[in-house]
């Protein structure tokens, strides 16, 4: 099983690389967002703090339903999605690996390019390192609650836009609690532990229920 | 092994594609579905595939309902629909290997260089198949049929797109699985001749029940 597992991770990410330019569209589109606020709101030090962290997450939320309709979509289309589906491995590990390879390609590279953009907004390091720490706890959640609502809208028509409609007000606790611990951490006394407990909550909840829901979800989109 | 199909019924939308269908397949086994288009043939075969579900009846494997053996039946399943489950972006032995390994086995890569000259891509084993024709890809996906351990192949049109010398190729793949005491069943207008076995051959065409019911 653990065979089929590694195989489909490895074939995700190295058709990703064969077409980089997709990993690129996220990241970019993810750098532009946030440097378009400064240039509409204004640069001040003290603006820039205050909406640095609902900015950063905003974008990431958005970013990453960007990439949502390709994840299963390319598959369906040339019936590899079929094939998954009828292999001999339970479909919701299947599903894990495609959600882990679509994390590595959409999230991580967020996370990763965070401090730049604390550079941008002129954040004290501590508070960088926080927000690199809680887009690692809360990108995979929005990678896992967007599979579902991929695989649900899967071969419909429009389906990219009824994607974002389905997926965004379900990102909203990441969202709140995210940009919470961001700010927090600019705030001398405050604690951000409470919003890392449930950020890591949101993700414990969603490592347990989205593999199965989106196989689930799939099973029905193939009908 | 045998699998057992209890009166099956499948209606799409307001259309009954096949009612009260029973059929008992064994092995050494080949069974040709016949029908005019439309008729619900791919239905029926996704449907023993248990990627449709049908609104009544029963599918056995084994004196099992394949819906809760899931993994154990799949293991014994190979499925070959209109599309071919190959990646364009990979080359032809990684789309092979691929397969493969996802259908349990973890092939040498002298066994699938095998297959592959076997089944007529010789030299094409690092191409992207973006590049090969639409016959050559069909054969990138027959290429499992030579790989697997499955001894029930469901085949939906596999003559579709392939060449003379390939027809018969994949005739005599067929004729050799059945020999070996493997099931197939497929739609096809192409006969196919077998050197032991028995052929069953089912139709699904009953002019007046096909049509949909707002026409009676």
């Amino acid at each position: 099983m653990m065979s089929a597992f590694w195989v489909l991770l490895k074939r995700d990410l190295l058709l990703a690389l064969r077409r980089r330019s997709e990993i690129f569209t996220v990241l970019f589109f993810f750098l532009i967002v946030i440097s378009l606020f400064p240039l509409g709101v204004g640069s001040e030090d003290a603006t820039l703090k205050k909406i640095a962290p609902g900015v950063v997450w905003i974008a990431a939320l958005l970013a990453s339903t960007l990439a949502l309709d390709r994840l299963f979509a390319n598959d369906y289309l040339d019936g590899t999605l079929e094939q998954l589906t009828l292999a001999p491995q339970s479909l919701s590990v299947m599903v894990f690996a495609k959600m882990i390879a679509h994390w590595l390609l959409t999230g991580l590279p967020l996370v990763l390019i965070a401090p730049l953009v604390g550079l941008f907004y002129h954040l004290p390091s501590n508070t960088i390192g926080v927000m690199m720490l809680v887009l690692l706890l809360g990108t995979p959640v929005l990678s896992m609650i967007g599979a579902i609502a991929a695989a649900l809208t899967l071969g419909l028509r429009g389906g990219g836009v009824l994607v974002s409609l389905l997926v965004l007000p379900l990102y909203i606790p990441v969202l709140v609690y995210g940009a919470g611990a961001i700010s927090a951490s600019m705030v001398e006394g405050l604690s951000i532990q409470p919003y890392l407990l449930l950020l890591s909550a949101f993700m414990l909840l969603a490592l347990i229920f989205s593999p199965w829901a989106t196989a689930a979800a799939l099973k029905i989109s193939l009908e | 092994m045998t699998l057992e199909v209890k009166n099956l019924q499948c209606i799409r939308g307001d259309r009954e594609l096949f009612t009260d269908l029973s059929f008992q397949l064994e092995e050494s086994q080949l069974m040709m579905l016949e029908g005019q288009n439309g008729s619900g043939k791919t239905t029926l075969l996704r449907s023993l595939c248990g990627l449709y579900l049908q609104d009544q009846g029963e599918i056995l494997w084994n004196g099992i309902s394949i819906k809760k053996q899931d993994e154990d039946y799949r293991r014994e399943l190979l499925y070959l629909g209109h599309l071919n489950g190959i990646k364009a972006d990979l080359t032809v032995l990684e789309n092979l290997r691929f397969n493969a390994t996802l259908a349990g086995k973890i092939p040498s890569t002298d066994k699938l260089m095998q297959a592959l000259d076997t089944i007529g891509l010789y030299a094409f084993e690092d191409f992207p198949t973006s590049q090969l024709s639409q016959g050559q890809k069909r054969r990138v996906a027959l290429a499992r049929l030579l790989i697997s351990k499955a001894k029930l192949w469901i085949l939906d049109e596999p003559f579709v797109a392939l060449d003379i010398a390939a027809v018969e190729l994949l005739q005599s793949i067929i004729a050799n699985h059945v020999d070996n005491g493997g099931m197939v069943i497929l739609t096809t207008h192409q006969e196919v001749p077998l050197t032991s076995g028995k052929i069953k051959r089912l139709s699904l065409s009953e002019e007046q029940d096909n049509l949909p019911s707002s026409a009676k």
